[in-house]
């Protein structure tokens, strides 16, 4: 994947905070996803103008100490694409 | 509805929607009959926006219209469905080339793909129009549709009144099937497609509505509480929300609790090592086929009455012999017409 790429949340989906799950969800046509407590974290900075590069800052940031980030949402966004929710070009 | 009450007001809409939203649910389907009759249908799309639901609009396409699509989506719509029901003659109407009763739900089709909504096409399928699924897919990738549900009839209601009309044989649905998996086998990013299968195929009973008042809760125009949209069917006594939060509906009416666990079950059910993964099947079926709705869905084959659906099974495939052939042939006949879409 290229690290200057910006991803962006498919737009069949939309991610929420759903407070009765305690964690991120994405709702799609008649159904959910329930995100774990990292996927919300990277999906929350999905935004379509941050780029890999600035969403791994981001989450460094906001997790001092925390190693391997940067190949943790690597995988995630490898995943979300086959997944089909989030588009990279 | 035959002797309904009076409609549930924009407000008493409102209220049942912040009430359940309240209590941890996500998604909200507006169905019907046809939502669109509803004027207010906007109103309670934003009012449903905000509470953060996400919400789908299943409809027939009757009575929409392009700006009506557009407003739907301004007022922060999510998602519309539209259906091609068996009770309808759409389907076959459509592929028979007859585009004038079609040319709405097209034109409705296209203007919601325009919109930017997901697209979902839902074709209720059954034996006049199941060999024809390769057509179906046709048109719904020239619609530009992102699912298509190909959902075989499930015999309640009107259904099952019709249901030696409506069976596919078994040779139709193993080819029907295989049409399917051959699309997402040359597609692989092409459209998502589901095959529902009738449930009279199978020797368990699907998990009907993941058990009885799990994780769904219909309100019927005139405020009746539902768990399915079936379930009106049944004699028991549903609660209203005019009268009845939510919450005491959910959690503490009769009806909603009466069919939940396992204590209700009687053999083959109450012993069965899988009644956790079928919840004994769906209660509608079983009211329907057997009489009570405390027996076990005669789908099992551990039922009693598992020779009703075999019965039914064995007429599917006899009367098709004799009837499918020139259904067939008329439809090749048009599928030149088909193709223009």
């Amino acid at each position: 994947m290229n690290q200057n790429a910006v991803p962006r949340l498919h737009s069949h989906f939309r991610l929420q905070w759903e407070p009765a799950q305690d964690c991120h969800v994405l709702l799609y046509p008649e159904g959910m996803v329930k995100l774990n407590g990292s996927a919300g974290a990277i999906l929350s900075e999905v935004n379509g103008a941050s780029s890999v590069t600035d969403i791994i800052a981001s989450l460094e940031a906001q997790f001092p100490g925390v190693e391997s980030i940067a190949d943790d949402v690597m995988t995630f966004l490898e995943t979300a694409r086959a997944q089909r929710w989030v588009e990279i070009d | 509805m035959a002797g309904a009450g009076a409609e549930l007001s924009t407000d008493e809409w409102i209220e049942v929607l912040r009430q359940s939203r309240a209590l941890g649910a996500a998604q909200l389907g507006f169905s019907g009959g046809e939502p669109l009759v509803r004027q207010d249908l906007e109103t309670l799309v934003q009012e449903a926006r905000q509470l953060g639901f996400y919400s789908n609009l299943i409809t027939s396409g009757v009575g929409l219209n392009t700006e009506r699509v557009n407003r739907l989506r301004e007022a922060g719509l999510d998602h519309i469905q539209i259906s091609f029901q068996a009770t309808e003659s759409d389907v076959s109407a459509l592929l028979s080339g007859s585009a004038k009763a079609f040319d709405q739900k097209l034109a409705m089709a296209r203007a919601v793909k325009a919109a930017g909504y997901p697209m979902v096409l839902n074709f209720v399928l059954h034996r006049h129009n199941i060999d024809q699924v390769d057509r179906i897919l046709e048109l719904s990738e020239a619609l530009g549709a992102d699912y298509v549900e190909l959902a075989n009839a499930q015999y309640h209601g009107w259904a099952l009144l019709n249901r030696d009309q409506l069976m596919p044989s078994r040779a139709q649905l193993e080819r029907a099937e295989q049409v399917t998996n051959d699309y997402r086998a040359k597609n692989p990013d092409g459209m998502r497609l589901f095959f529902v299968i009738p449930d009279y195929f199978e020797d368990r009973p699907k998990p009907c509505m993941n058990g009885w008042a799990s994780m769904f809760l219909a309100v019927a125009p005139d405020g009746r509480a539902l768990p399915c949209h079936s379930a009106g069917e049944l004699p028991l006594d549903f609660p209203n929300v005019r009268t009845h939060t939510i919450e005491d509906i959910w959690y503490r009416s009769e009806a909603f609790n009466h069919f939940r666990g396992n204590d209700w079950m009687r053999e083959p059910c109450r012993s069965c090592p899988e009644k956790e993964k079928d919840f004994g099947g769906c209660r509608c079926q079983a009211f329907a086929l057997t009489g009570d709705a405390a027996n076990a869905d005669p789908i099992c084959t551990k039922s009693p009455h598992r020779d009703v659906i075999d019965a039914a099974l064995t007429a599917a495939n006899c009367h098709n012999s004799t009837t499918g052939q020139l259904i067939y042939r008329t439809m090749s006949e048009s599928s030149a017409l088909i193709a223009k879409g």
